[in-house]
């Protein structure tokens, strides 16, 4: 980001920068920057707030107005992440036994995933699978929870791609499960301390971390911090 | 995660490049971002990409090709100008407050070697000439 603003600047473009790092941001001297103490991945702020957004993008804009740099501002409003709780969120009863829960669960989300996908007109799932093959990544993590080494699973792609996807996918069905956009990594929780499907994708990274699967295809299959 | 990304090692940079902005309201404004995003059908991005995508002005159905699980994606989920502000863009130029939007934006993955070097001659300057060829006057960064 701050190395951006430099090449951009250098090419004659003016720029102003949102930046989420400030000991990054001090050390780097961006021309014009507006440090904004919110949750990684959501750098305007608050999800649905346009008023919230305008006074983000105002503020950054008016760094503009400085005759000389570097200008490092903060953003008066602190928004946190910690210790997020789990979305509220029902997830639907067992339906069909004879597979595994967490298979079922995701079954059972395809709806809902489908009213977001309509309301927003877009979707992230699709690296290794789209919405209709989710439930078979969830088996195939389910296979390899119970043991199955994770090259033998069934896995079509690398298991980093695959644990997306089924995030993912969870994440945009909740939305279609509350009311609003829900609070920062209060999705992530409920994906993998409520699910059966996150419970089942931490389970398979332990067992491939177990079985000296090579580091990065596990390790980044969750947040660092997830067990 | 944030006291994480403020202990990594990067490059220190002593000067501060400058350009003098044309005012607010005559200026031509494109978003550039760092949260990999990409259009429908366009290249994935590598786990150590350092290169870019172009994203036209009109598309919102944009896809988060980010690597790192380490940040909320269900914001951007929710609501994609909470990590790309484009139609918070397009509002400004409705009201005057910015000439215009620029025709296409610039996604980058937020990817870098240790001395930055691809970044910073490669397809940070490629991806700046597109910008420039359009006319952008102003850049608005916004990470992920």
């Amino acid at each position: 980001m701050c190395v951006l603003a430099h090449v951009f600047e250098a090419a004659g473009i003016a720029t102003v920068a949102l930046v989420s790092v400030l000991p990054v941001a001090e050390k780097m001297h961006p021309p014009r920057a507006l440090y904004c103490e919110f949750p990684l991945g959501r750098p305007l702020g608050r999800p649905g707030d346009a008023d919230f957004q305008h006074d983000v993008a105002r503020r950054a804009f008016a760094l503009l107005d400085a005759p000389e740099g570097p200008v490092l501002e903060t953003h008066p409003e602190v928004i946190e992440l910690d210790d997020a709780a789990p979305l509220s969120c029902a997830l639907p009863p067992r339906f069909d036994p004879s597979v595994p829960e967490a298979v079922d669960e995701a079954r059972a989300l395809r709806d809902a995933y489908e009213r977001t996908r309509t309301a927003t007109g877009r979707t992230s799932v699709g690296r290794v699978a789209d919405a209709d093959g989710v439930s078979d990544l969830v088996a195939a993590f389910v296979r390899i929870a119970d043991g199955v080494d994770w090259t033998q699973a069934g896995l079509p792609g690398d298991p980093v791609s695959a644990a997306h996807d089924v995030r993912a996918y969870y994440e945009e069905a909740s939305l279609a499960l509350v009311d609003g956009p829900p609070d920062p990594g209060a999705a992530e929780a409920w994906f993998y301390e409520v699910s059966a499907a996150g419970r089942v994708v931490l389970a398979a990274r332990r067992a491939m971390q177990a079985a000296q699967a090579p580091f990065p295809l596990w390790f980044y299959m969750a947040r660092a911090t997830r067990q | 995660m944030r006291e994480y990304a403020a202990n990594l090692p990067v490059p220190e940079i002593d000067g501060t490049s400058w350009t003098v902005p044309v005012p607010l309201g005559d200026a031509t404004v494109a978003i550039v971002t760092t949260a990999a995003l990409h259009e429908v059908g366009d290249e994935r991005y590598g786990p150590a990409d350092t290169g870019y995508r172009v994203l036209a002005r009109e598309t919102r159905d944009l896809v988060m090709g980010h690597w790192s699980p380490n940040f909320d994606r269900a914001g951007f989920a929710a609501d994609l100008d909470v990590v790309y502000p484009i139609d918070r863009l397009e509002e400004l130029a409705a009201r005057g407050v910015i000439g215009a939007v620029a025709p296409h934006h610039v996604a980058f993955a937020g990817n870098q070697d240790d001395t930055v070097t691809k970044v910073r001659l490669d397809s940070g300057p490629r991806a700046a000439r597109i910008l420039r060829d359009d006319g952008v006057d102003i850049v608005l960064l916004t990470p992920v």
